[in-house]
């Protein structure tokens, strides 16, 4: 099995060594692993701005990028969901469904495409709140997957009343409407329970959150979900990554 | 009494802003409220095949749209047939002017009003006021606002933003209840003060959720019966009824009854559902002796007109898409600076405003698709916010600062090498000087940490070879 990763210029530049333990975690898996160097933005910002243009040229160099690849595996449930949902529309080329059809977020890829259950036990004992990033959950149907492969890699994922509803990232929505965007992450602050660390399939997701909590009064741990998926298969004292933001 | 002055959707950051500022019990009452409403509609959609109820609705509104013309004529001459007068009204100065003709012929000085955003989106108090006539909303929520001078804030809960002890405080200064009234005691104040104006009133007014055409009925659905006192003991009815309300058959009012209150309020249906079938008959003790319908467009027909946009005119007002968002939850409705609030509110303005008036409207969301995934008729509302957004960037209605720079970025995104060098230009560069007379960047810092890149990027990583 061969995989493209498709890092995402916003994990490349903030989530580097999530993309790390994507990698080492799909080779440990027996998967070889690609990176093809000229990839870039899958043009989501643009999109959703309404900037159609510069979207179309993002994404078919997107397209070009990884036209041949059998898989794209991206650390980001909403970069999976521009490419799945999105370029189709966009592009309206065969070229762009058959990506579509190829391109997962790391855990949808995990369990549906080499049929994982469990990773190992190397995440027991630590209290994970898991956010459903909303381009996963609402446009990839990616709900349970990242949460299972949590539990069954020993992590207790604790309830959150708000788990489900939007932190107010939005992309350029957080830097448009930036009052609305905090009041939405404090929402998410005021619920969340008391865990070691919060995680979720989306970087930006991680950002908004960690980014007002700083300073507030307790202390929060934001991850990648890509982060503890290869720390599931490590035993459970080889290091502690679970401070690292990064 | 009810003269107030929407801002304008162009406020919408700084009145969001203020709400969220300087008044957290808003936030808090809504918030609330709205999780509560989330609540009991996902209930009630599990009680049913929500899904395939779901996409009945979609097909029949549909279709109803794609042959508006022939099923509002059909609907007219129903009307016509059992009694009613109808009026079509192209403009909203249209449908008010037949209230000046209906004032000044039956000598009208007090109308009841029943629950209708239509008759907010035409301003009707207003315009009765100016012809001398006493509006009185007779919804508790609408009696409320109307008793504060505020617009309301939510389709379906118009006083959704207020606590309880708001109302306490209210209702001790205008009908002499205790501080410490309970809801309950509160209403019967609400009811003995309203029934007065039911008897006395010369004028009764109401929107319309649905209209038959076959049988030309006009479908109302509430859970105080200020409507059907509202329509059926005055002597003259006028109900406001958009064009886009049209059903075909009476027959499809058995399921959109249904849904519509499973969607807007979790209950599997109004408490009082009326199904108005003109003046009250020569052989009936109850009823009005005269029934307008006003089919309004105001708009409606340009919306229609845009390949995309149209299918917001499905929306059937349930309030739903409000109660589920994230963005709506912050502030209420007053934000939007207009009559509809929310995510369908927000795919509404520019259609029914104009695209320039309406345009930061859409951008009031972070996508996140909650509407989507509950609106009973399937509303694509987050591709419908999406539209909007090109269709501002098309006629030039964004920062050219934002232009450029979205250019620039995929300008440097289709050639891989000069994105990385940038990529790494602008992780060396101190932004914590500079961020706050950056636009964008400033949006982001004026609320948050600035998010600290990794220490090298994976692309360094991966050509240093991963472990």
């Amino acid at each position: 099995m061969r995989v493209s990763l498709f890092a995402t210029c916003l994990a490349d530049q903030f989530f580097a060594d999530a993309c790390a333990d994507a990698v080492r975690l799909l080779r440990h898996l027996g998967v070889e692993v690609e990176f093809p160097e000229a990839q870039t933005c899958c043009g989501q910002p643009a999109h959703n701005s309404g900037h159609a243009r510069d979207a179309r040229i993002m994404a078919e160099h997107t397209l070009s990028v990884f036209d041949e690849a059998d898989h794209v595996v991206a650390p980001s449930g909403s970069c999976a969901a521009m490419i799945r949902s999105s370029y189709p529309k966009l592009l309206g080329t065969p070229e762009a469904r058959r990506l579509a059809e190829r391109t997962w977020e790391l855990s949808h890829f995990l369990v549906h495409v080499l049929g994982v259950e469990s990773l190992g036990s190397g995440l027991a004992g630590t209290r994970v709140a898991y956010h459903h990033g909303c381009h996963a959950l609402r446009e990839l149907r990616v709900e349970r997957e990242p949460v299972d492969l949590l539990r069954n890699g020993g992590a207790e994922v604790v309830p959150w009343e708000a788990d489900r509803e939007c932190c107010g990232f939005g992309g350029l929505f957080s830097a448009k409407m930036p009052e609305v965007s905090a009041g939405m992450a404090d929402r998410k602050l005021e619920t969340l329970p008391d865990v070691d660390v919060v995680t979720s399939a989306d970087g930006g997701c991680l950002l908004q959150m960690r980014g007002r909590a700083e300073g507030q009064r307790e202390e929060r741990s934001f991850v990648h979900v890509a982060r503890l998926l290869w720390q599931a298969t490590r035993t459970p004292d080889a290091g502690d990554p679970l401070r690292d933001v990064t | 009494m009810s003269g107030y002055d929407w801002p304008d959707p162009g406020a919408y950051r700084a009145a969001a802003t203020d709400t969220i500022r300087n008044h957290p019990d808003t936030r808090e009452a809504v918030g609330s409220a709205t999780r509560a409403f989330d609540a009991k509609r996902r209930e009630a959609y599990a009680g049913i095949e929500a899904e395939a109820w779901r996409d009945w609705a979609r097909d029949v509104k549909t279709h109803a749209l794609s042959r508006l013309d022939e099923y509002l004529v059909q609907a007219e001459e129903a009307l016509i047939r059992n009694g009613a007068t109808v009026h079509w009204a192209d403009a909203g100065d249209e449908a008010l002017a037949v209230l000046d003709s209906l004032v000044h012929r039956h000598g009208i000085r007090t109308a009841v009003k029943g629950k209708s955003m239509l008759s907010e989106e035409l301003a009707v108090n207003r315009h009765l006021e100016g012809l001398g006539v006493r509006p009185v909303e007779t919804d508790l929520g609408e009696y409320i606002i109307q008793l504060l001078g505020e617009p309301p804030s939510h389709i379906v809960g118009p006083a959704i933003h207020k606590s309880l002890d708001d109302c306490r405080r209210l209702f001790h200064d205008r009908l002499g209840t205790p501080m410490d009234a309970d809801p309950g005691r509160l209403a019967r104040a609400a009811r003995g003060a309203l029934r007065q104006e039911f008897l006395g009133a010369d004028l009764g007014i109401s929107g319309g959720n649905f209209l038959a055409a076959d049988t030309g009925t006009l479908a109302l659905i509430e859970n105080e019966g200020n409507i059907r006192l509202s329509t059926s003991v005055p002597p003259v009815h006028v109900a406001f009824v958009g064009i886009e309300k049209v059903v075909p058959r009476f027959a499809d009012l058995a399921g959109f009854l249904q849904l519509t209150a499973r969607a807007a309020t979790g209950q599997p249906i109004g408490n009082f559902v009326s199904l108005l079938q003109g003046p009250r008959r020569d052989d009936e003790e109850d009823g009005p002796d005269e029934v307008h319908v006003v089919l309004v467009d105001n708009g409606r027909t340009r919306l229609f007109d845009d390949d995309e946009a149209w299918e917001a005119l499905r929306c059937v007002r349930c309030g739903a898409c409000l109660n589920t968002c994230p963005v709506y939850r912050q502030t209420g409705g007053h934000a939007y600076g207009w009559t509809y609030s929310g995510p369908i509110g927000a795919i509404l303005a520019p259609g029914l405003l104009g695209l320039e008036e309406g345009m930061p409207l859409p951008h009031a969301s972070s996508l996140c698709g909650a509407c989507a995934d509950v609106c009973p008729v399937r509303i694509p509302i987050p591709e419908l916010l999406l539209h909007w957004r090109r269709k501002g960037v098309e006629a030039g209605l964004v920062p050219r600062a934002e232009r450029l720079g979205s250019s620039l970025y995929a300008a440097a995104a289709k050639r891989p090498g000069v994105f990385g060098l940038a990529g790494e230009g602008l992780r060396r560069t101190p932004w914590a000087p500079i961020a706050s007379s950056l636009p964008v960047i400033n949006g982001w810092t004026q609320e948050r940490t600035a998010p600290r890149p990794s220490p090298k990027s994976f692309r360094t990583l991966w050509k240093e070879g991963i472990e």
